[in-house]
């Protein structure tokens, strides 16, 4: 099975100490390390996992510029056979939309059975899965924590209902699945995988090969654009406790006990 | 008396009747052997290099003490001193051995250098060993049967209890000892009737046999002579080939495993025995993966394992019913080696370990502490086995979800919490403690003498920042120009190598080896053992390495550092020796050196201290892995204190203190039992000119600052 995972390179949350920039516009990105999305990491285990089932490719895709090339190079570690960096002027200040564009038009490039992305992004809005599987006219199910491959080019999903409930469907091939964390363990990449990857070529697609229209992607082409960015302010009845953990855990417990919320 | 045999003679005769057949049995016996021992060595040959060939003079040492001295065998009484006497009266007995063989097929031979007197001398000894055995294997099997030390059992994961192999060779032992003992009591029976000069000695097994047989015919007297020597004979080739199937191969392994031993304490093995950190690149697999991946010292190691349990009964991983025991880790191995590497037909090789014989949780359970190796009469290594399969787990991706964080967190920003680079100092830099004790950070313009040594958990750790600032503030008060790192350092990688990512330690050992060149230092301090153990055995050319608590007793020696009185007379403290200032480095005096110098103090010592001390539960990356257990380790070594009647406890290592002061909640005893860092009780005590300072049992007032 040729596999497309679509991945995201995103600030770290738990390595960094995140802070608004002194405009108020975005996060203070300077010492910011960056790491693969989590969820997207989980997709290429995923698809990893399937192929070391019933064979095929694994094909790592990102759009972004040469710094992303960090986190192809991580997943091909991991074992994934391609990396792929979608890279173009042009391309920045895509919204959802324009980064669905950009990987649709990847993905016509060639004949993925199945492609996943991570159920969202962890500084994104969960829009790119629905929206490229819409471009591309494919089936789609969003919050997969399971996949089972049936005959017939058709596979058997798994996702995550609210309550705790969850809903088993039957989808054709090709599709769009966006992967929801816990469905797999991911492995571990070392720096020795890293390393023994490091010298891999990994292509890059501009807009040009890609044959992307110039209208749909791009700060000009985005229909949503960011106004403001703040840490929400402390709304009424919220209450921060700002001592040790210790302190803190009995706070809340005598707080909860309070409220009637334990008996 | 009966009419006497005529002469020595005719014992020889009666031998001789047997000649073909003894012969028969040696040929057989010794061929038998042979092919066993060289099926045996077929993984040995099939394993990974090992380099043991170095320094003889102290490998022979080391079987001066270890072998023939036997010199860990006591640590357990009863045991150890049956084996001891066990294994002298082997020693005693082999020349006997190899002579009364001979014998079998030529009836008049004498070892050289045994004749006459000196001959005399050794059969009055053998006499005794051989009796000495016997009484033991009675008692072995006594004990076994009767007492059935905890020890020896077999958990159900484990598989069946071993007691009937155990036994069966015991019995062994005990009628090789009867038929010899019914040989040689036949034969100076005979001579007796003969009225020839016999000896044997008084009151030991050939000596009682040969009273009872005093009156017997001479023909009788020939057939038990004749049957002592074939179920002798045949006894000991049975044991001879026998042993290579299990527990007891280790009276032919342990001469050689012990002359192999890792000579130095506290370092790792390399990935690969030959390949420098250079060429590690072109390693294509890390670690153990299949048995094969083994070193040949290894699988000896698993050959050599005599069951004695001791290994597991000290392990605190084991204790806390964690899925590990050091004791199966080996069984497990050499039972694979005996199914893959079969007596009669092919061999298998190449299947994983981890999830066969090992589980991954099995593997991630251990602390490295080295109370299995401390104990292991055969020195038997286990660290190296377990960070082998943790490097061969690495490599393929199978990290515990726990522990990939603080990985990944350790290669972006040097530290496993993910916190930021530039904060790594601010344990020292906030105001209030500048003003009292400032700390530089070296640089190009900002040099020193000593570097302090701070290492992840001091310096980011709310709670051990507070070790970090009373080091600082005893170096400062010893006046030693000192300065820290501070951004430009990283973590040790202690734990990162002894979890297997051997390549993410490199590349932060290089960093701080740079990092430290760099600041021009003459020597290093640090207050974390685990950073002490990385500097000194896993980095090289650096500058000398001490732990905080040698500098602290060289002041206290010297009368540098002097302690005023503990005024409260409640407090009972106990030390607890971290594992890797203690077991793997020998700093065992220098902290009680500290502790007794504090005037007032009252220090009493757990029943497991010093070698034999209890690990705290485990440091470094050990901290964020999950453990299955049924009780936490640290729990348990807090009630070990409470038992020896302490209710402070001591250490001087900040994982010891994280994993004590949590077991102090777990266990329910806070309020009833606290625990400090050494450095912090000197700071505390140290006597300064500003008599202001003696507070007692709390944190000073300037260490508070900056939390």
């Amino acid at each position: 099975m040729e596999i497309l995972v679509c991945a995201r390179r995103v600030p770290d949350t738990s390595e960094n100490e995140i802070q608004l920039n002194s405009a108020g516009n975005d996060i203070e990105r300077d010492e910011l390390v960056y790491s693969i999305n989590e969820p997207d990491n989980y997709a290429v285990e995923e698809a990893l996992q399937i192929v070391a089932r019933i064979g095929g490719n694994v094909t790592v895709v990102t759009v972004g510029n040469e710094e992303d090339e960090e986190i192809l190079r991580r997943e091909m570690a991991m074992g994934a056979s391609h990396g792929v960096l979608l890279t173009d002027e042009s391309f920045a200040g895509s919204d959802g939309r324009g980064i669905a564009s950009i990987l649709k038009a990847f993905a016509q490039k060639a004949n993925y059975d199945l492609i996943l992305t991570g159920v969202q992004a962890e500084d994104g809005g969960a829009q790119v899965g629905g929206m490229l599987a819409a471009l591309l006219d494919c089936p789609f199910a969003s919050l997969v924590n399971s996949i089972e491959v049936l005959e017939g080019r058709k596979l058997k999903v798994g996702r995550e209902i609210e309550g705790g409930n969850k809903e088993i469907s039957e989808i054709d091939l090709p599709c769009v699945l966006s992967i929801q964390t816990g469905i797999n363990e991911p492995r571990y990449v070392g720096m020795k995988g890293i390393r023994a990857v490091a010298a891999h070529p990994i292509p890059t697609y501009g807009a040009s090969d890609l044959a992307v229209d110039s209208g749909t992607v791009g700060a000009v082409a985005a229909k949503v654009k960011r106004v403001d960015y703040f840490v929400p302010s402390l709304g009424k009845g919220a209450e921060m406790l700002g001592g040790r953990r210790e302190e803190n855990i009995d706070k809340v417990l005598e707080l909860v006990a309070a409220k009637g919320g334990l008996k | 008396m009966v009419e006497g045999v005529q002469s020595s003679g005719q014992l020889a005769a009666w031998l001789a009747q047997g000649q073909v057949l003894f012969l028969a049995i040696h040929v057989l016996g010794i061929a038998c052997f042979a092919y066993i021992v060289a099926k045996r060595l077929v993984p040995l040959l099939n394993g990974e290099r090992d380099l043991r060939f170095d320094r003889p003079f102290l490998r022979l040492g080391k079987v001066l003490k270890f072998w023939l001295g036997q010199w860990k065998h006591p640590r357990y009484k009863t045991a150890g001193v049956v084996h001891v006497l066990v294994f002298a009266g082997f020693i005693l007995l082999a020349m006997r051995a190899f002579t009364v063989l001979i014998v079998g097929v030529s009836p008049n031979f004498v070892m050289p250098g045994l004749t006459g007197e000196a001959g005399r001398v050794y059969e009055f000894l053998t006499d005794y060993a051989a009796t000495i055995v016997f009484l033991c294997m009675i008692f072995a099997i006594a004990r076994r049967l009767i007492f059935k030390p905890a020890r020896y059992e077999v958990p159900p994961q484990f598989g069946k209890a071993h007691k009937a192999d155990a036994i069966f060779l015991l019995v062994l032992i005990a009628i090789l000892m009867l038929a010899d003992s019914l040989f040689e009591a036949a034969k100076v029976a005979a001579q007796a009737q003969a009225g020839q000069a016999e000896f044997s000695a008084v009151l030991s097994l050939p000596w009682l046999l040969k009273v009872t047989l005093l009156s017997t015919s001479p023909a009788t007297l020939g057939g038990l002579f004749f049957a002592g020597y074939l179920v002798h004979e045949i006894t000991f080739y049975f044991l001879l080939c026998y042993r290579p199937f299990g527990i007891q191969f280790h009276v032919e392994t342990s001469l050689f495993n012990v002359y192999f031993a890792k000579l130095d304490r506290g370092t790792l093995k390399p990935v690969r025995w030959g390949v420098n950190d250079e060429h590690l690149d072109q390693v294509k697999s890390f670690g153990v993966k299949t048995f094969e991946d083994f070193t040949w010292k290894h699988m000896l190691d698993f050959y050599s394992c005599a069951d004695c349990g001791r290994c597991s009964d000290n392990c605190p991983a084991n204790s806390a019913g964690r899925p590990l025991s050091p004791r199966f880790l080996t069984i497990k191995a050499r039972d694979y080696a005996f199914q893959n590497y079969p007596m009669l037909g092919q061999t298998r090789n190449g299947k994983a370990l981890i999830g066969s014989i090992y589980s991954s949780d099995e593997i991630w359970s251990c602390t490295t502490c080295g109370a299995c190796e401390e104990e292991c009469p055969l020195l038997i290594e286990y660290i190296d086995k377990i960070v082998d399969l943790r490097r061969g787990m690495v490599d393929e991706g199978n990290v515990p979800q726990s522990l990939q964080k603080p990985l990944k967190a350790l290669e972006s920003r040097g530290n496993p919490y993910g916190k930021l680079e530039k904060k790594r100092a601010d344990w020292a830099n906030a105001r209030e403690f500048q003003q009292t004790c400032p700390v530089k950070t070296l640089g190009k313009a900002n040099g020193a003498d000593t570097l302090y040594f701070v290492d992840s958990i001091t310096s980011y750790d709310d709670r051990m920042q507070s070790i970090g600032r009373a080091t600082a503030k005893i170096l400062g008060h010893l006046g030693e120009n000192f300065g820290i790192l501070g951004a430009a350092e990283k973590d040790s990688g202690h734990e990162v190598r002894r979890f297997g990512e051997e390549t993410l330690f490199m590349a932060l050992r290089d960093h701080n080896t740079e990092a430290i060149a760099a600041s021009g230092v003459e020597r290093i301090v640090t207050a974390d053992p685990h950073a002490f153990n990385a500097l000194k055995h896993d980095y090289k050319d650096l500058p000398p390495v001490e732990h905080i608590s040698q500098v602290i007793a060289r002041g206290v020696k010297s009368g540098k550092i002097r302690f005023t009185p503990i005024r409260t007379s409640d407090k009972v403290y106990t030390y607890h020796d971290p594992c890797y200032l203690g077991r793997h480095n020998q700093v065992y005096d220098d902290p009680r050196t500290v502790l007794d110098a504090i005037p007032g103090l009252k220090r009493v010592e757990m029943k497991r201290s010093r070698d034999r001390s209890f690990c705290c539960g485990g440091g470094g990356l050990m901290l964020f892995y999950e453990p299955k257990e049924e009780e936490r380790i640290g729990v348990k070594r807090v009630r070990m204190a409470a038992e020896a009647g302490a209710n402070v406890i001591v250490t001087a290592c900040p994982f010891c203190m994280e994993n004590i002061e949590d077991a102090i909640k777990v266990a329910g005893l806070e309020g009833k039992m606290t625990a400090i860092d050494l450095a912090e009780l000197a700071d505390q005590q140290i006597a300064r000119k500003a008599p202001a300072l003696e507070s007692e049992a709390e944190i000073p007032q300037e260490c508070v600052t900056g939390r």
